[in-house]
């Protein structure tokens, strides 16, 4: 073509082009521009490591610098997902590690890690510099110390919320002398001791280190030792946040917290001594994220810290979720959540966990009116997740006036089909008024009582949203067809305990290949709506999970326990480590 | 009213004025039962067999307390401790001999009882297991900084490997229905008197401990299996009765 651009002009303006749906988008053009695309993407995003298979993206994308995995359905991480199920990152390491010797960077999230993965990316990837593992299992210090031990220029190891066999808190010693491109280590999750010298001498040679996020062994007294090593920390993560009251304790905490004048974010604080929390209100003016999620605060100290925190972006508190019974239903304390209100006009991210889910505390602290206050002082409010015991339309009806520009809106009510608290009527309003109103919801998490009703509303106006979690809520097909029928962007979608059959499911087979996964557990899809959805939908892998016995011999009628489907390029299972004896993956094949 | 809907009432209590043995986790009436009515007999073969293993259950609470070993001098439980997990309304305030540990937590304020603890459905409410563990070590004593004893549970017959975190239970008899729920299977309850689990169960449950010997759960008490499991192991089938 006598008008078009040379190659290297392109690729040019492609190398600006970074988010990978506009990649996706420019590879569709045309043939030559498909051709150029591929040959210049530099980072691979996965969203199910069972769609597709490495050797397909070896194929595609030679030169691939970054790239990330996940593995598990999301439901994973509350134990919905049984042990052996998949998500073993190894075979794609084995095939990584030939495809793309100058590969840098690998963030996997919900996979099964072993130690033998580790060490082969440990010495496959001569120039490896970043290596994220959230919420992964199944590997150990062992494997770290081989991560440290051979990866020359590692500039980032975060484990986020990791399981870790804890063989040895040596494992940091293996970084070697030379070692000094650390930029970020979080080892946040490991349980049991990190050498502390090993760890002193690692940050004093490390003066690029930005993030550091201790696990909760490392003592208070020894903070300020590092922090006075690494001033010029960005985020900061405490061990546990507290010892015995000691005043040169103190001095010196506060003193090294002075000096760190670039921090921005913080987090820890397991276990919380509330003397010792003045030590970092020099710092609050400047914070943009609090993380104090992992230790229940109490009332009076959350309000002063968020009081100081002016420029706070985003925040992540445990509060004691329950409400007594009736009893106190006028009584309503201050949780620190009005302070947020009044003082955190740039709070963009508010996670509000509750302190014992199971066992219910006396005190009364949270009701669902500290999150209509931050609704309403909070004008950048985006995303929500939110734990409490009580509900009702009008408060939901009222956030959603105020806040129509929510993206995310995770709302878990503690007891399973609790209806407005003041009418007793079903939350279909209030959570209608939501998809409603925040015409941008990417997200939603519901729960207390509702009818097919609130699936109606999703379908009609929930045209944005992209993933959406439904537990013990419907009461027909009807409701899941609103959903699947209506939602034009939705990607992910995950119910549990809902009155669904195959009805609805098998009328919306084919929006099944739009989407990147469904998730139904104990529902009412039977196993023979199951077969007949893997034989109809070749894009598609149904897989049956179900423990009860003599799976074969199940009657068509019969309803699964636990069912994923998800669509794919890659066919059948791709190189799972074990056999799955009772997981059906029912395909066009079988 | 609205607080009987969502109160989950286990079998265990004591409590002789609660009369409610049946409402499930969510509000689910059964058969014939209205939730706040008082116990009455049922022509309903299925309740009246479910009754009667609710009272063998209750009469089992006490055999069980009063074989279980304790080290501290004999009389020096003053009421009726709690063994199991819900806090029936008038003992709340005590914590049981320190020996065993408290299977209850702290109710610092005497003016309010909490509500029962609940059974526990698998997966909800959706918080990630290691946030349970460290928000619940507030709970427990010093020593253990909260982290979970997560030990692997296998059954025999099942394909799936389970992990569970032994701290999320107060008493043998949570973990059991714990176990139950999900496994799916009836391993029934643990009786000292009969030695053994109810003979009508084909399952056993087992678990190996520090010293790797096979054990039967609920042979010791409840702390030190804590201190000494490895994992468990629900057996199945004959294998099971030799015990």
């Amino acid at each position: 073509m006598a008008y078009s651009f040379p190659e290297e002009v392109l690729e040019h303006v492609f190398s600006f082009i970074s988010s990978e749906k506009d990649r996706n988008a420019v590879s569709l053009v045309c043939k030559s521009w498909y051709e150029m695309e591929r040959w210049c993407r530099r980072r691979i995003f996965v969203g199910n490591c069972y769609a597709v298979n490495p050797k397909i993206m070896i194929r595609r994308f030679p030169e691939v610098k970054s790239i990330e995995l996940k593995g598990k359905p999301h439901f994973a991480d509350f134990n919905l997902v049984p042990e052996g199920w998949g998500g073993y990152v190894y075979p794609w390491i084995v095939e990584i590690a030939r495809g793309y010797p100058c590969l840098e960077e690998i963030r996997l999230k919900r996979m099964v890690v072993t130690d033998e993965s580790l060490e082969l990316i440990s010495k496959s990837f001569k120039n490896f510099k970043v290596l994220v593992l959230s919420s992964c299992e199944g590997f150990s210090t062992d494997g770290l110390a081989a991560i440290a031990a051979n990866c020359r220029n590692l500039r980032v190891l975060e484990l986020r919320e990791c399981e870790v066999e804890d063989l040895s808190g040596h494992w940091l010693s293996h970084f070697p002398d030379s070692c000094t491109s650390l930029e970020s280590l979080n080892i946040a999750c490991l349980l049991s001791e990190v050498s502390f010298s090993a760890l002193e001498r690692l940050v004093a040679r490390s003066p690029n280190l930005k993030t550091l996020r201790l696990n909760r062994n490392v003592p208070l007294e020894k903070l300020s030792t590092l922090l006075q090593l690494a001033p010029q920390l960005v985020e900061f993560g405490t061990g546990v946040y507290s010892a015995e009251i000691r005043s040169d304790v103190y001095a010196s905490l506060t003193e090294a917290f002075s000096g760190c004048k670039n921090l921005k974010g913080l987090s820890g604080f397991w276990e919380v001594i509330p003397a010792y929390l003045p030590a970092f209100y020099s710092v609050c003016s400047r914070l943009t994220t609090l993380n104090l999620s992992y230790a229940t605060a109490q009332s009076p100290e959350l309000t002063k810290i968020v009081s100081q925190c002016h420029n706070l972006q985003r925040l992540l508190v445990c509060l004691d979720a329950y409400l007594y019974p009736i009893q106190v239903l006028d009584y309503i304390e201050d949780t620190g959540l009005n302070a947020l209100a009044l003082s955190c006009k740039d709070l963009q991210e508010l996670r509000v966990f509750p302190s014992d889910p199971f066992v219910a505390d006396a005190n009364v602290l949270l009701t669902e009116q500290g999150l209509v206050s931050v609704s309403e002082g909070c004008p950048k409010l985006q995303s929500v997740l939110y734990f409490c015991r009580q509900m009702s339309n009008s408060a939901l009806i009222t956030i959603a006036n105020n806040r129509p520009n929510l993206t995310c809106f995770r709302l878990c009510i503690l007891e399973p089909r609790a209806p407005d608290y003041v009418t007793f009527e079903p939350l279909d309003a209030g959570f209608g008024a939501i998809v409603e109103n925040c015409k941008q919801l990417r997200r939603l998490s519901m729960s207390g009582l509702l009818t097919d009703r609130v699936f109606e509303h999703i379908g009609t106006h929930g045209k944005k949203l992209d993933m959406l979690s439904v537990a013990f809520a419907g009461e027909s097909d009807l409701g899941l067809h609103h959903v699947l029928s209506g939602c034009d962007s939705l990607r992910k979608l995950e119910i549990r305990d809902c009155p669904f059959g195959d009805k609805a499911l098998l009328a919306n087979a084919s929006k099944l290949e739009t989407m990147r996964s469904l998730w139904m557990s104990s529902c009412g899809v039977s196993f023979g709506a199951c077969k007949l959805l893997g034989e109809k939908m070749p894009g598609l892998n149904v897989e049956v999970i179900d423990e009860r016995e003599n799976l074969d011999s199940l009657h068509e009628s019969c309803p699964v326990e636990k069912l994923y489907i998800y669509r794919t390029v890659a066919g059948q299972r791709w190189g799972s480590n074990k056999v799955l004896k009772k997981a059906l993956l029912v395909k066009e094949s079988d | 009213t609205l607080n009987l809907l969502y109160k989950t009432y286990l079998p265990s209590q004591t409590n002789p004025q609660n009369q409610s043995i049946s409402s499930s986790f969510y509000p689910i009436p059964l058969a014939g039962k209205s939730r706040n009515s008082p116990e009455k007999p049922s022509n309903n073969p299925f309740l009246q067999s479910f009754d009667r293993l609710i009272s063998r259950i209750r009469d089992m609470d006490l055999n069980f307390e009063a074989t279980e070993l304790r080290l501290g001098l004999p009389g020096s439980i003053d009421d009726q401790p709690e063994i199991k997990t819900s806090p029936s309304p008038a003992n709340t305030n005590k914590r049981s001999s320190s020996e065993m540990g408290s299977s209850i937590s702290d109710a610092n304020d005497t003016s309010r009882s909490p509500p029962p603890a609940k059974a526990q459905v698998v997966g909800w409410p959706p918080v990630r297991s290691y946030r349970k563990n460290i928000l619940q070590g507030k709970k427990t004593d010093e020593s253990e900084l909260g982290c979970g004893i997560y030990v692997k549970v296998s059954m025999d017959g099942a394909p799936y490997l389970r992990k569970v975190d032994l701290k999320m239970y107060k008493s043998y008899e949570e973990l059991v229905k714990g176990l139950q729920t999900m496994f799916k299977c009836i391993i029934g309850l643990y009786s000292e008197r009969e030695l053994g689990y109810n003979h009508g169960s084909a399952y056993k449950p087992t678990y190996e401990d520090k010293d790797g010997d096979w054990m039967l759960v609920g042979d010791v008490p409840w702390e030190m299996f804590l201190s000494s499991c490895r994992r468990l192991r629900i057996m199945k089938g004959s294998e099971a009765m030799e015990g």
